[in-house]
């Protein structure tokens, strides 16, 4: 629910990191902290347990700047991902305009990954929010790893797509991040559409902004 | 279903409605600073005197902050806490829920009491409902939109920023 504010001139937008535990959501907001410049963001927020475990929720605000007279600024949230936190999870997302799932590549995290992105489903839907219709990335973290899984393999199990029913949304859609592949495509008769998806080491930063980039740019879409 | 993209605007005389009730309220409270605060956690307004601190961060901490104590509210069956208190040894702050939308923040110190404080909490959050009802129940007839123009403005601001 992102808020146009036209007494004080400012749009504020609400982008969720979520994910499973140990997946690198704290990290990505730490690099973004570290290479924004400094006039353009404001204070990092981490209310987190004595091992560096978010407990509740990791807070940075960027300012985009002033744009058609209006302070555009993203409020960054990630979410605690350890599974016995789902009551933060669920208050952080109140409000989303965009989410990034944060996917940990290692093999032996396949089953954590895909309970994880079960739960985002099941609360955007208990806040009254449709994910498919949310600006929406995953992110496959920890790319640098021995055990990382194959992209084929992580897009099956974690972003199989959801069947498109739009008739005017059913044309073969190439995906803008990854030539010869689609966003929209047609599968065993059915049309499918899948979120876009980026590959990431989040310690080197190595995809960090592509994936923040494309997520605001749907957000502000959404805007319009 | 809504998707999580729908907004809802706040506008010139809004703000105008609003300043004049706190004014009024920080007048005869005299605490020092109070906030509207969204549930998303979003600064809404400002009146009085202006925090040193970082309002942004501030604002997110405060819907947080609400948010859990809602929750602890249904654990012992109530439906929620309408307000909360934080006591300090020179600055306090007291929250108020208003119209299950946002949140009224007050700063105050020992020039006044939290009984004052309370007091007069209780009608300027009756007003401040009327003015939020009225402004949710138009946001839902037309959605707030920005002008043309912005989008692709602020797409070469996020190249920039994010390059």
């Amino acid at each position: 629910m992102s808020m146009i504010n036209y007494a004080s001139r400012e749009i504020n937008c609400k982008l969720v990191y979520y994910g499973p535990g140990l997946g690198g959501k704290t990290t990505n907001l730490e690099h973004v902290y570290t290479k924004v410049s400094p006039n353009a963001r404001g204070k990092m927020i981490s209310l987190a347990t004595e091992t560096e475990r978010t407990l509740f929720f990791d807070f940075l605000p960027v300012d985009l700047g002033t744009i058609r007279g209006f302070k555009t600024r993203f409020h960054l949230y990630t979410v605690p991902g350890q599974v016995y936190y789902n009551a933060s999870r669920k208050l952080i997302l109140k409000g989303v305009d965009g989410v990034v799932f944060v996917a940990d590549s290692q093999l032996e995290r396949m089953e954590a990954n895909i309970e994880a992105m079960q739960n985002l489903y099941d609360n955007m839907a208990q806040q009254g929010y449709d994910l498919t219709k949310t600006p929406f990335m995953v992110q496959y973290n920890k790319r640098d790893l021995p055990n990382a899984g194959s992209i084929a393999q992580l897009q099956e199990s974690l972003n199989p797509g959801w069947p498109v029913e739009d008739p005017a949304k059913q044309k073969l859609t190439p995906d803008p991040y990854h030539e010869g592949e689609h966003l929209v495509f047609q599968k065993d008769g059915q049309w499918i559409e899948r979120a876009p998806y980026f590959e990431a080491v989040a310690v080197t930063g190595e995809g960090v902004f592509d994936t923040l980039k494309a997520v605001s740019k749907l957000v502000i879409k959404a805007l319009g | 279903m809504s998707s999580g993209a729908s907004s809802w605007s706040f506008r010139e005389e809004d703000y105008k409605k609003i300043q004049a009730i706190l004014t009024a309220f920080l007048r005869e409270s005299t605490a020092k600073t109070s906030l509207i605060v969204d549930r998303t956690g979003q600064l809404v307004a400002t009146v009085g005197e202006n925090p040193a601190f970082d309002a942004v961060a501030f604002a997110s901490l405060t819907a947080a902050d609400f948010s859990a104590n809602d929750q602890l509210a249904k654990m012992i069956g109530e439906p929620e806490f309408g307000s909360l208190f934080h006591q300090g040894e020179r600055e306090s702050m007291y929250l108020a829920d208003v119209a299950r939308r946002v949140i009224l923040v007050v700063l105050f110190d020992n020039r006044t009491t939290l009984g004052m404080v309370k007091l007069r909490v209780k009608s300027t959050v009756g007003e401040l409902s009327q003015v939020f009802n009225d402004m949710f129940t138009r946001g839902t007839a037309g959605t707030a939109q920005v002008e043309t123009g912005f989008v692709g403005e602020a797409e070469d601001e996020i190249d920039k920023l994010f390059g």
